[in-house]
């Protein structure tokens, strides 16, 4: 255990994906069976334990120390398994410090009664460093900075293999993936990759930059509508005994079908598409808020079928059958794309149509008008174009040069800073959440502020420490973690808030919620009551809303 | 003669938006605004401000008050020595070392019977550059809560300079740049490097010059010290390199050998911290009292009630409560901007190369 939490310790703090990579990769090639494997399970997210969870882990914590000094903690740092750690009353040299995998065999087997003592006697063995790699395992989230696309790449380093030979087999592997290692050591056969429907690492695009214009031929290009939904990947397949495995993947490799049958249902050839998640009712793209209904949900009921039908755009294929259709030119799988979905038939999938266009200053046009340029009714759920070279493979990752996405400009409101918690994760113990609001005029016919949103990015880390400063020295009011910030007309902070869409909602006092919002820039010039009011918001909504 | 009544804690010593003020002898105690008469407890800008009327304060926070802000610093000043009292009007005021940087002091106020302790910034770990924290018994006890969190425990500061010179031996060809605040904490380091038995050179930063000089002048002993120059900065492979936290991730560091960048201080015991700042070697050392030490100190002096002026004063006020003192959070405003006492201090914080 202290040389896997060495190898998180180190990571964490390892800024280079190259340093991470040597990292993980000398752990791998110098750490025995299953330890080695037990590790990268655990960076790959292949670790689950059914009754180890981040509450057993509160409620050990609430035996040992002061339930207010706790909640101020925790508040500070931001992260529950570092508060822990830190946390815990030390009884050093109490027990034997734990391995890996007698840890993890621990964590799978013990039951719920036996298990809070079992994690208890670790914690008290082992050192702050060890406590908190064991605490990262039981919570599920180990946030050093290294995605399982990085570890693979390690693993598949050992021996000298692209990751993608890995992620090829990893569908029919189980940790501590023994067999992966005989083989990239060169002592075993290529695992048998019993999985007919893989998960194919999904192919990212690049923001345009005004530059780019001038060096690139419109003519080289394809251009398709940018969707506000969820990017998703459908495949299916079939076992040699002739069951039939249909999937829905997150772009980061996520399985999401089982909130989806409506898709899995309707997926009734082989093969892999590339395309986005949306909500269609009678023909017309729904708004992101009706996609949000159907995502994190264990149950799906009928009436949730009903009303917020899914469905989705496609825009790529990756596979036809059996067949990899990835080498292929971006025309070629297009044109496999169309036919795919022409034998597919049924309502459930469509194609995400081009948009034509001469020049790039014709696409321009079209962007700012997405109803006018054929997205007609669907023109809401428009966010920009996406531009894909017409000679393109289709290549895993962020590749320079081939996609490039054209986003629509963000709407722009002035607001005043109302409320500030501090932050989590990257940006925790600094007041880094901020809610704001916009000028109304207020039941007494006085002018008030009222919220219309919360942002917790935009601002670089200078700028976060002087916010941060503000929010601490201009403190009026504090309710439990969170502090209300001065914000009268002459006295208060003003951000400019960059979003992309806005939509009635009546969770908010102001009736309204933004999509995206983020701190565009800082208006330290400006008097808060110069900021913007509510009916410059409401003239922002889509018709009908 | 009218018996002459004792003092309520507040008719002593009063908290105000520019500092602690005593109004029986008109003076404020590190006041963060000019004021006619001013104490300072040390030299740290947040506690030592310029243009005062006059300033009482220990000879060493004196001279840094002059290297720092210029002879003008103050119109008239006075140096008092460890343990000396000072009477103004019918208030005593004894200097006492608060183990804090070099020339740091609690200031013990006490009049008609009661006496207040303010502690300024402290810490009870051994500091070769200073003399060491005298715990004073007192009624009141004014302390700071910079790491005022259970989970601020520091760890003893020879091991994690062990950490660095492990680094330096396992990375013979990198330079290793270590941010330290210029005023304490890079020439405690340095003398931590130094009781290591490390014996190279030390090289600086040009904003760390002026102060390590006065240490040394103090007779401080640091070793070799140099000052790294702009083209000096490609030799400095195996090299250990002190500069103010600002510069680690500014430009100037970028210029030696595949630098691996090391922070000095309490708030590297957060990850998120140490990350936020690009810092792959974390050393958790502190010019603060850590969470025990609070508790100990608070113990130690036997006080019943206790002042907060800045840092996690809601936590440490708790614990007060829980172990049956009366704990205060004054919240004053304006401490904590230099040095570990601001989680993160900016460029401008930091004195100019």
């Amino acid at each position: 255990m202290n040389r896997f939490a060495w190898l998180l310790d180190r990571l964490s703090y390892e800024p280079r994906r190259n340093g991470k990579l040597a990292l993980i990769a000398d752990y791998l090639r110098s750490t025995p069976d299953p330890d080695r494997g037990y590790a990268l399970a655990a960076m790959t997210g292949g670790l689950v334990f059914r009754n180890a969870k981040a509450g057993l882990v509160r409620s050990l914590v609430a035996e040992r120390v002061d339930p207010v000094l706790f909640s101020l903690s925790y508040d500070y740092v931001g992260d529950l398994s570092e508060t822990v750690a830190l946390m815990w009353p030390a009884r050093h040299g109490a027990n034997a410090v734990p391995s890996l995998p007698e840890v993890v065999e621990g964590l799978r087997e013990a039951g719920r009664t036996e298990l809070p003592g079992l994690v208890a006697a670790w914690l008290d063995a082992l050192d702050e460093t060890g406590r908190w790699a064991l605490l990262k395992l039981i919570t599920g989230s180990l946030r050093i900075g290294v995605s399982a696309r990085l570890a693979k790449t390690a693993a598949a380093s050992l021996g000298g293999l692209p990751a993608d030979e890995v992620e090829q087999v990893w569908h029919g592997l189980e940790p501590p993936y023994r067999s992966l290692f005989a083989w990239l050591e060169g002592h075993g056969p290529r695992p048998e990759a019993d999985d007919p429907a893989p998960f194919r690492p999904v192919m990212l695009s690049h923001a345009i930059e005004d530059g780019d214009f001038e060096r690139l031929e419109p003519s080289a290009f394809a251009a398709e509508w940018k969707w506000d939904g969820i990017r998703v990947q459908a495949v299916a397949g079939t076992h040699a005994d002739g069951r039939r495995v249909v999937r829905l993947y997150t772009r980061t490799g996520e399985e999401i079908g089982h909130a989806f049958p409506d898709l899995t249902e309707a997926m009734t050839l082989d093969g892999a598409l590339d395309g986005e998640l949306l909500v269609m009712r009678e023909g017309a793209v729904q708004s992101f808020n009706a996609l949000q209904q159907r995502l994190n949900r264990k149950q799906v009921t009928a009436r949730m079928l009903k009303e917020h039908p899914a469905h989705i755009r496609a825009y790529d294929i990756l596979a036809d059958g059996e067949e990899d259709l990835r080498a292929l030119s971006y025309d070629e799988r297009r044109r496999r794309l169309e036919q795919f979905l022409s034998r597919l038939g049924g309502e459930r999938f469509d194609i995400s149509p081009q948009i034509p266009f001469a020049d790039w200053g014709a696409l321009a046009a079209a962007r700012a008008d997405p109803a006018a340029a054929g997205a007609g009714a669907d023109a809401e759920a428009v966010e920009g174009c996406m531009l894909k070279r017409r000679d393109g493979p289709y290549l895993p990752g962020r590749p320079k040069g081939w996609w490039y996405k054209w986003k629509r400009d963000a709407r722009l409101v002035d607001c005043v800073l109302m409320y500030a918690q501090r932050g989590h994760g990257k940006r925790s113990s600094f007041y880094s959440d901020y809610t704001f609001g916009v000028w109304r005029v207020g039941e007494e016919g006085a002018d008030e502020l009222v919220p219309v949103g919360k942002a917790y990015f935009g601002f670089t880390d200078e700028e976060l420490v002087e916010i941060d400063r503000f929010v601490r020295r201009n403190t009026v009011n504090r309710f439990g973690p969170v502090r209300e910030v001065t914000h009268l007309a002459q006295e208060g902070l003003v951000f400019e808030v960059a979003f992309e869409g806005l939509q009635r909602s009546t969770r908010h006092k102001s009736g309204l919620a933004m999509r995206f919002p983020r701190i565009s820039r800082i208006r330290w010039d400006k008097p808060p009551g110069e900021a913007d009011r509510i009916e410059a918001l409401e003239a922002l909504l889509p018709a009908g809303a | 003669m009218i018996a002459r009544q004792r003092l309520k804690p507040r008719d002593l010593l009063i908290p105000t938006p520019l500092g602690l003020h005593c109004p029986l002898a008109d003076v404020y105690i590190d006041p963060l605004r000019p004021v006619p008469r001013a104490l300072v407890t040390h030299g740290h800008s947040d506690h030592a401000r310029a243009g005062h009327g006059a300033v009482l304060a220990t000879a060493e926070t004196l001279d840094i008050m002059a290297l720092r802000y210029g002879e003008g610093f103050t119109e008239s000043r006075q140096a008092i020595a460890p343990g000396e009292t000072v009477r103004i009007g019918e208030v005593a005021f004894r200097f006492v070392p608060a183990g804090h940087v070099l020339g740091s002091a609690q200031i013990v106020v006490e009049a008609r019977g009661l006496r207040i302790v303010v502690s300024g910034d402290y810490k009870r770990e051994p500091d070769p550059t200073c003399a060491p924290f005298e715990p004073v018994a007192c009624d009141v006890f004014v302390t700071e809560a910079t790491f005022g969190l259970p989970v601020f425990r520091h760890p003893p500061a020879a091991a994690e300079v062990a950490k660095l010179i492990d680094s330096v031996r396992l990375f013979p060809e990198r330079s290793h740049i270590v941010g330290a605040y210029s005023l304490g904490k890079a020439q405690r380091v340095m003398a931590l490097i130094r009781q290591a038995g490390y014996e190279r050179p030390l090289y600086i930063h040009g904003a760390v010059e002026k102060i390590t000089d006065y240490y040394l002048a103090q007779g401080i002993p640091l070793g070799e010290v140099r000052k790294v120059t702009a083209t000096e900065r490609k030799a400095m492979a195996g090299e250990i390199v002190i500069c103010p936290p600002s510069a680690v991730q500014d430009l100037w560091s970028r210029r030696f050998p595949d630098p691996v960048t090391a922070f000095a201080s309490g708030w590297m015991r957060v990850r998120a911290r140490a990350r936020q700042r690009g810092v792959e070697l974390p050393l958790v050392i502190s010019d603060h009292a850590g969470w025990d030490d609070l508790q100990a100190t608070i113990r130690e002096v036997g006080a019943g009630e206790i002042w907060i002026t800045h840092g996690e004063a809601d936590a440490l006020a708790h614990w007060c409560g829980t172990v049956g003192l009366k704990g205060m959070a004054l919240h004053l405003v304006g401490y904590g901007d230099e040095g570990e006492a601001e989680p993160a201090e900016t460029p401008s914080g930091e004195d100019a190369p």
